[in-house]
């Protein structure tokens, strides 16, 4: 029953281009998309160890970075006579090398971070997410600074039965992103339910407990950030590649408050909550656009939801729908 | 200069977060909320800059015992993660409000002081500056003597320590709480009525100060007053040579590259009492 269900709405999403032919809507569900799957990895951090990374739209910033400056080619002085210089690369491998500078750095962090816990973790990753930008905005060199990296090409995959096939078009764009979080989906559920996810759940829910059962916390915690770092790092590099241009405004901390909205609203710790809470976030403000309000507004609303939320539903929508189906 | 005005605001958040365990995120707001009612009653209504400032302080006071009161006293006892979500929800709400208020066109805010600068020897300084250092250690030092010589100030020391035991003891957390977050909010405000003239008044002017406030915390220890001020200093002395010496671009980087290197070196700050921070 549930699993035809599943099916039923993945075969619904999947043909979605070929009956609904609106442009408008297939990009809000792009956006959406991308937007999921960086929900998807900041839940591996948020709701499975428990660690609230408040920097998480720096991997994803560096992924869109690093795949376009690696398809656009880049040259920097690195010391005065020594200039290191990148042709331009194919978008596939620019994606990749989008998802393993995020993924190190990801280990980077996760190494000098878990020194510290609860309040201190929140800020340093608030910290690195304020460096990175900062970074971008004034390393003109690599990064072009606030004129942004424009002219980013789309992807272009060697696809069985169709051929060499760029990505252009808004269908193939939903496909791309849709196939992508179906992906970062199964991924999340293989490892949340291996040895390594249980560890994860452990240390979120007693530490010392888990520590003298042998878990080794450090590792754990630093597998977790690579992994959702990469992930949050493809969602940046599909952002890049679909929007086309890139400024440090990626950096910006209300996405990191959009997606930890979208994991608390949904239910952190459970693997259908960022998606059902991405829903619902990703496509509020264009609801509430049509509505007519001002920017401002739209994002009073959204503070003031966050706030509801947390006092109304703490668990997310996901834990109590379940347990309002268990009651029944 | 600088300095005592990152003071200001990291005491503040220090004493939030050292005795109601919240990590405040809309302390930045009320700097940004002190620096408009500087604006609003200067420029909109024409009253007195030195009573103005005075109503500035009052008012934020005020709107943080407002938030304490709705916001946060039903969540007491809540895990930190928890209050902390509610606050972002409102600093989100806060500054958006603010920005609808008053739209995002910076607001500048006449002072009255003479343009010529003050000259001792080889220094010049200007002297709005002066009177903003000046009226900030003033501040810091009306702080010290409300914690350290009055019954409120005793109070908030005994719920800083022991929670629990001061509540036994007929302390009534509930108006420590409400005291301490409109202190703290009145500090911030007050930071921010006393920049507001010197620099412009916008929207997006907490986050930058509420980044480096953070900063200012964790270089001293979380709730260490004297740990907020010397990092309040310390943090405006690296932002001054790191801008003279490395790149005015990462002035606003120091502090974070601060932060960094601290939890590396002392993860518990320069002056943290000794604390769990797992």
């Amino acid at each position: 029953m549930k699993a035809a269900l599943t099916w039923a709405w993945l075969i619904a999403l999947a043909t979605l281009p070929l009956w609904l032919d609106n442009p408008y809507v297939l990009h809000v569900l792009i956006v959406a998309g991308i937007f999921i799957v960086a929900a998807m990895s900041l839940n591996l951090l948020l709701g499975y160890t428990g660690q609230l990374s408040l920097g998480h739209v720096a991997f994803f910033g560096i992924g869109a970075y690093a795949s376009a400056l690696a398809s656009l080619g880049f040259s920097i002085h690195i010391l005065p006579d020594f200039v290191l210089q990148s042709e331009a690369k194919p978008v596939w491998l620019g994606m990749l090398a989008g998802i393993a500078v995020a993924g190190a750095c990801g280990w980077l962090i996760g190494r000098l971070a878990f020194k510290v816990r609860g309040a201190y973790f929140v800020i340093v990753s608030i910290s690195f997410a304020e460096v990175v930008r900062l970074v971008a905005l004034n390393w003109v060199e690599l990064t072009q600074g606030p004129m942004a990296l424009n002219n980013i090409p789309p992807l272009t995959l060697w696809l069985p039965g169709a051929g060499e096939t760029t990505f252009w078009k808004k269908p193939a764009n939903y496909w791309l992103v849709l196939a992508t979080a179906a992906l970062c989906y199964v991924l999340i559920r293989r490892l949340v339910r291996s040895r390594a996810g249980r560890a994860m759940v452990a240390l979120r829910e007693n530490e010392p407990l888990a520590t003298s059962v042998g878990v080794d916390v450090t590792r754990t915690l630093v597998l977790t950030t690579v992994v959702s770092a990469a992930m949050a790092g493809a969602a940046g590099a599909l952002y890049a590649h679909y929007v086309r241009i890139v400024d440090p405004d990626v950096f910006l901390f209300i996405y990191t408050v959009t997606m930890v909205i979208m994991v608390v609203t949904g239910g952190k710790g459970t693997l259908a909550g960022p998606v059902v809470g991405g829903l619902i976030f990703g496509l509020l403000p264009e609801g509430v656009r049509a509505l007519d309000f001002k920017p401002e507004m739209q994002w009073i609303v959204y503070g003031v939801l966050m706030i509801l939320v947390v006092y109304f539903l703490p668990q997310g929508i996901v834990p109590a729908l379940e347990a309002w189906w268990r009651r029944r | 200069m600088l300095g005592g005005t990152y003071a200001l605001l990291g005491i503040g958040l220090t004493l939030i977060f050292g005795i109601m365990r919240v990590v405040n995120f809309t302390h930045g707001e009320l700097y940004a909320f002190g620096a408009y009612m500087m604006y609003m009653l200067v420029m909109l209504t024409g009253i007195d800059f030195f009573a103005a400032l005075v109503l500035a302080i009052v008012l934020g006071v005020m709107l943080g015992g407002a938030i304490e009161v709705t916001l946060l006293r039903r969540l007491r006892g809540a895990d930190i993660d928890t209050t902390m979500l509610v606050m972002i929800g409102a600093w989100i709400a806060l500054q958006n409000a603010e920005q609808l208020a008053w739209t995002g066109v910076a607001k500048s805010i006449n002072s009255p002081f003479p343009a010529a600068p003050l000259v001792i020897g080889p220094v010049s300084v200007a002297w709005n500056r002066v009177f903003v250092f000046g009226v900030a250690l003033a501040l810091i030092a009306g702080t010290y003597a409300l914690i350290n010589h009055t019954r409120l100030g005793k109070a908030m020391r005994a719920t800083f320590q022991d929670r629990d035991t001061a509540a036994l003891m007929g302390i009534q957390i509930g108006s420590i709480h409400t005291a301490t977050f409109a202190l703290g909010s009145g500090l911030a405000a007050a930071a921010g009525a006393l920049l507001g003239p010197v620099f412009v008044a916008y929207p997006s002017m907490g986050d930058l100060a509420a980044a480096k406030a953070f900063a200012i915390v964790i270089l001293g220890g979380l709730g260490s007053i004297p740990g907020a001020t010397a990092g309040g200093f310390i943090l405006a002395l690296a932002e001054e040579l790191g801008a003279g010496y490395i790149s005015s671009g990462y002035r606003d980087a120091m502090g974070f590259l601060l932060i960094i290197a601290i939890l590396l070196f002392r993860p518990t700050g320069l002056f943290a009492r000794k604390e769990r921070i797992g």
